[in-house]
């Protein structure tokens, strides 16, 4: 049997003496697309950031494919690593942030290229050209010498979605990719990122948009003020969900 | 409205005119043209009265202007600023730095340096360095409580006073640069550095090419003021005669007494040299606001012309539109 993308038991974590994770336990097996939903402040943000390390985890465990995340267990105890380390470790966990965060001093193909070429050691030249190919899988290929500033908010999270790709990332995190988007255009991300799944790439992707959780996910998890209230089969969780928090906010989004 | 203008047939009542068809009358600003007037007589006559006054000497303007002691002068002005910015930027980078760590002990060391070295005047430190020489008598560098010794020299045979000079503006400068390139630093949005260490780049590689190529876009625009504002003090260091510009110049009207066309020969040269900086720097500015939509239009060539052709451009603009 084969280890799971990722597995959380009982994570926890705290901003001084707010605690924004109290105990989350969730697994994401292979080529799964595990979608996150809750309230904002419910933690489902921190929680993926925590999955690569950009919070540290203060308490339980979590793995990505079997490694744990920030820290080296060497018999009963835990060494933080050091932030080369990290760095690493997180070069084949892809991300998209809700703002995009392309760099604004580089054209599209640029921003494709960097990681490959100063972190994985790609000659420019095959870079390059395997940026152009994730450009045209995102249905960009025209707008590659273009910089972020020409380009609409949709264009440019399909572009963030290549450059995270452009690692060969084997889980991606998706964070609220859609929540800054116009409304009509949001539909070309959403379509890249149905694509991404049915390709069979492990995604947690935290969401709000229902649709997109009850067609494309393989597991629905819904958070409320740091715990896990509800997970399942998202045709069930969000048709049907047995909690009466998780039918309390759907009826608000819905 | 109906009866005391003329209305096209096509149009009702109701609707405006089409202004193409009536004569538009712009405001007319009288009191801007009399202001505009009396400011360029008064110009003029200021410009008449110097050119006129014998007292100003054109003729020992003339002579000095291109002479070889001034050229020497110029030499030197020009080197100290370039290395005492250079040196400033480089030190000013790393304290930057330091100021933003979490250690508190690098943090504490950076803000005394600033504190020290913004809080006391730059002629008094010129001075503190040109005469260091009453201060150690030796540079000596080697292993402390013990004799063993690497290097020993005399302080004045070491500390020139170009190289003070150097020392005084250069860390002067760096405790303003420090401020300047750690509010570059910050004004980064943090998202850059996560998506950076999302894709795997490690803290220093993140540094260098993604927070500080965006952190350039607002340091350019305050450093080619510190440059501009360097030339210029660097005349201070007259007072140690360290043979730039102004040293040269002085010792020539303390020989002749010819103050005021010496003057006017050292402002022409340092006018000439501001000028001539703004040309890199609005290369720089440029270069850097790569993918920001408001830069990247203006030609360096453009920008030392100044406004009216920016003006011309801007109205050309408008006229495309």
């Amino acid at each position: 049997m084969s280890t799971p993308m990722v597995r959380a038991e009982g994570v926890r974590k705290h901003f001084g003496s707010l605690e924004v994770l109290k105990g989350i336990d969730l697994t994401v097996e292979r080529g799964q697309v595990c979608c996150l939903l809750g309230p904002s402040g419910s933690g489902k943000s921190t929680f993926l950031r925590c999955i690569n390390h950009l919070e540290r985890v203060d308490g339980g465990r979590l793995t990505v494919d079997g490694e744990l995340v920030g820290y080296r267990q060497q018999g009963d105890k835990l060494y933080e690593l050091r932030e080369r380390e990290v760095a690493d470790r997180r070069r084949d966990i892809g991300m998209v942030f809700q703002r995009f965060n392309l760099f604004p001093h580089m054209t599209a193909v640029e921003n494709v290229m960097e990681a490959p070429v100063k972190v994985a050691g790609v000659s420019r030249a095959d870079a390059r050209e395997h940026a152009h190919a994730l450009l045209d899988q995102v249905g960009l290929g025209d707008r590659g010498h273009h910089y972020p500033a020409e380009l609409s908010g949709g264009q440019q999270q399909r572009v963030a979605i290549a450059r995270a790709l452009a690692m060969k990332p084997k889980l991606m995190l998706f964070d609220e990719p859609t929540s800054a988007l116009d409304p009509e255009l949001v539909g070309d991300v959403l379509d890249v990122m149905r694509q991404l799944a049915a390709d069979g790439m492990t995604m947690v992707v935290v969401t709000h948009e229902i649709g997109f959780a009850r067609e494309v996910g393989d597991t629905a998890v819904f958070m409320d003020e740091g715990v896990v209230v509800e997970a399942g089969d998202p045709r069930r969780v969000l048709v049907d969900p047995e909690q009466e928090r998780t039918r309390a906010f759907l009826s608000k989004v819905l | 409205m109906a009866g005391t203008t003329k209305v096209p047939q096509s149009t009702t009542a109701t609707d405006r005119p089409p202004t193409g068809e009536l004569e538009i009358v712009p405001v007319r600003n009288y009191a801007r043209w009399i202001a505009a007037v009396a400011s360029v007589l008064a110009l003029v006559g200021l410009i008449g009265s110097l050119a006129k006054n014998d007292n100003l000497h054109w003729d020992v303007v003339g002579d000095y202007l291109f002479a070889d002691l001034i050229f020497d002068g110029l030499a030197t002005t020009l080197w100290l600023t370039a290395a005492a910015m250079l040196l400033g930027l480089a030190l000013g980078t790393l304290i930057a730095v330091m100021r933003l760590s979490s250690s508190p002990v690098l943090y504490g060391l950076a803000n005394a340096f600033v504190w020290v070295f913004r809080g006391t005047p730059l002629l008094v430190q010129i001075i503190f360095w040109g005469y260091a020489a009453a201060l150690y008598k030796y540079v000596k560098i080697g292993v402390p409580f013990t004799d063993i010794t690497f290097f020993q020299a005399e302080t004045n045979s070491l500390l020139t006073p170009a190289i003070a000079a150097l020392l005084a503006l250069g860390l002067n400068e760096a405790a303003y640069a420090s401020e300047i390139v750690r509010a570059g630093i910050q004004s980064v949005d943090p998202g850059q550095a996560e998506a950076a260490h999302s894709l795997g780049m490690r803290p220093a590689l993140t540094m260098r090419r993604i927070v500080l190529p965006q952190a350039m876009r607002v340091i350019i625009p305050p450093m080619g003021n510190e440059t501009i504002n360097m030339l210029k003090m660097t005349a201070l260091v007259s007072v140690i005669s360290a043979h730039d510009l102004m040293s040269n110049i002085q010792d020539v009207y303390a020989q002749n007494y010819q103050v005021i066309p010496m003057l006017v020969v050292a402002s022409l040269w340092y006018l000439a040299l501001v000028t001539l900086l703004s040309v890199p720097q609005a290369w720089l500015e440029r270069r850097y606001g790569r993918g920001t939509t408001r830069a990247g239009h203006v030609s360096p060539l453009r920008r030392l012309l100044g406004g009216t052709v920016e003006r011309l451009g801007k109205n050309s603009k408008e006229q495309n539109r």
